[in-house]
């Protein structure tokens, strides 16, 4: 179950995209998303998916294994499709009783579902080639400006850079504090709603003790190495720009434009005509 | 007969990025009253063999028998399994979580159905059984030392009276003192209850003091099955992959080189200390 959550898990090939300069690739998460949110007709949406699919061969990151990530999402996916189905005004389809479906509703499920799924692989492309550390140093770079006005960037990413350094400490610790209280008869799947919610106190006490003990420590280990927080604190690797980030940036720009283009285009001719 | 395995194989990962082969075709069997040390280097599927044995894991292929049943028929009781066969996880004491150390003892019993009074009495035998001073009984668990936190947590399998006793490593990151007491204890536990013993462990030392049978685990797959005297006369193969024999072990044969008539096959320091003083001729 823990397993399938693919958001937020490194994938290393190596790959071209691998190698990029995170904030090239926290940039174009964002802009990539962007862009699906101006798409109102199919070429944009082949388009979008056309790119991310590029994209996804160059990173060289099995297909099945970033859909194996979007089984997460799926109640989420089933909920949206549902609601815009029926809940969409517009020229009724079909009807019995109160619930009717038009086709407006229609359209704009099918757009919704391709646009989240795209939004999840997207997404998820980006965590699956950057390293948790990357990532948080290009947001700690790209958002320095931020500390003009009083932000704490650096505070800030590292306590995400922790909090995601974590996350695959805690899910091994909960599955061997699962195992072991299973070993002692426990089970987590029988009985009521309550039942079940009270049988999750024997994982969630020690999960919670462990948590904070993990955090001691690594806060003495942060000291003992004179930790004083972002000012004055040099890198190993300082993030630089090289060619190959610049002609991401092309890219994507290009990619933007293309966008935007087919948009207007499909509005003149397609939509009036 | 109470455990059998058969041509067991377990696969972690299958079907995603990361595949690990951590069982090939172990085949072995576990007779009752036996104490037994498994050891092995890290990663060579130990702790995984350890959750075969009692149904946490489910071989990928090969089946697994105890007390004459095969543990993936349809419908095997597994909670039951569990209760016979305990298993102790490294590092024990971080899944206490009561209020008191009583009542975490009793958490096990409770699971299986027992009635309060029943719970109540295990809990009590097997906080005796560890060498639990009656003080702490009613203590926060949090509040142990070290190796009281693993005695009670030991205690809280214990209680399920299992016919089979799994320790994984069970002196992990405890001072000499308290890796001594509590392997003394495992030992006296297993002469007065009759409890069949599989102790994993990477210190030979501990190993060859107690069991009476040694599994040794490479690269998943099971390298030796015999005596400790016949284990450890592989020595050079045993360092060959990451382990050792007793210190005893290379004294003997050190000495034996010098042309000091010893025995070679001592284990222990008992035994070591009567050859040499024999070779003396005292």
């Amino acid at each position: 179950m823990l397993k399938d959550i693919t958001i937020g898990q490194y994938y290393p090939t190596g790959s071209a995209i691998h190698k990029l300069d995170p904030r090239v690739k926290l940039f174009g998460t964002i802009l990539y998303i962007v862009t699906l949110f101006i798409a109102r007709n199919p070429v944009v949406y082949i388009l979008a998916a056309a790119f991310l699919f590029t994209c996804i061969g160059i990173a060289k990151v099995p297909l099945k294994y970033i859909l194996r990530g979007l089984k997460t999402i799926m109640i989420i996916l089933a909920f949206s499709l549902i609601f815009n189905i029926f809940f969409t005004e517009g020229r009724v389809l079909v009807q019995f009783w109160k619930i009717k479906i038009t086709y407006e509703g229609i359209i704009q499920a099918v757009y919704m579902g391709i646009r989240l799924i795209l939004l999840i692989i997207g997404s998820s492309l980006m965590t699956l080639t950057t390293t948790p550390n990357d990532l948080t140093d290009g947001m700690e770079k790209g958002l320095r400006f931020l500390t003009v006005i009083k932000i704490p960037v650096h505070e800030v990413a590292m306590m995400m850079s922790i909090a995601l350094r974590f996350i695959p400490i805690l899910m091994e610790e909960t599955d061997k504090i699962m195992k072991a209280q299973t070993a002692r008869g426990a089970s987590f799947d029988e009985g009521n709603f309550f039942k079940r919610i009270k049988a999750l106190i024997p994982i969630l006490v020690p999960l919670f003790i462990s948590a904070i003990r993990r955090a001691y420590d690594l806060a003495t280990a942060m000291e003992a190495r004179c930790y004083r927080g972002g000012k004055g604190r040099t890198k190993m690797k300082p993030l630089k720009y090289g060619k190959k980030d610049g002609l991401a940036y092309i890219i994507l720009f290009a990619y933007l434009g293309l966008i935007i283009a087919a948009r207007i285009l499909w509005n003149k001719f397609v939509q009036v005509g | 007969m109470s455990i059998i395995l058969d041509k067991v194989n377990y696969i972690y990962g299958e079907g995603s990025g990361f595949v690990k082969h951590a069982l090939k075709d172990v085949s072995l069997a576990v007779d009752k009253n036996e104490f037994i040390g498994l050891i092995g280097h890290t990663g060579s599927g130990k702790s995984t063999l350890t959750q075969i044995f009692n149904g946490l894991l489910r071989a990928t292929s090969g089946d697994v028998y105890f007390n004459g049943d095969n543990i993936y028929d349809k419908d095997y009781d597994m909670k039951k399994l569990r209760s016979k066969v305990g298993l102790v996880f490294q590092y024990p004491e971080h899944q206490l979580f009561e209020t008191t150390v009583f009542k975490d003892v009793c958490f096990g019993p409770k699971n299986l159905g027992l009635d309060k009074r029943e719970c109540e009495l295990r809990a009590f035998e097997a906080l005796e059984l560890v060498g639990m001073d009656k003080e702490l009984f009613y203590n926060s668990p949090f509040e142990l030392s070290g190796g009281q936190k693993r005695r009670a947590a030991i205690a809280g399998v214990i209680a399920m009276k299992p016919e089979v006793l799994i320790l994984d490593e069970p002196t992990a990151g405890l001072d000499p003192q308290g890796r001594d007491e509590i392997l003394d204890m495992v030992k006296a536990m297993h002469e007065q209850t009759q409890m069949t013993v599989i102790l994993v462990s990477h210190s030979m030392e501990d190993v060859a003091k107690y069991v009476g049978r040694i599994l040794v685990m490479n690269d998943g797959c099971l390298m030796y099955d015999d005596t400790p005297r016949e284990v450890f006369a592989h020595y050079r193969e045993l360092e060959k992959i990451g382990l050792a024999a007793p210190q005893v072990t290379y004294i003997m044969h050190a000495l034996k080189e010098r042309g000091m008539d010893v025995d070679t096959d001592a284990i222990t320091i008992e035994e070591g200390f009567r050859s040499i003083c024999k070779a003396f001729g005292r």
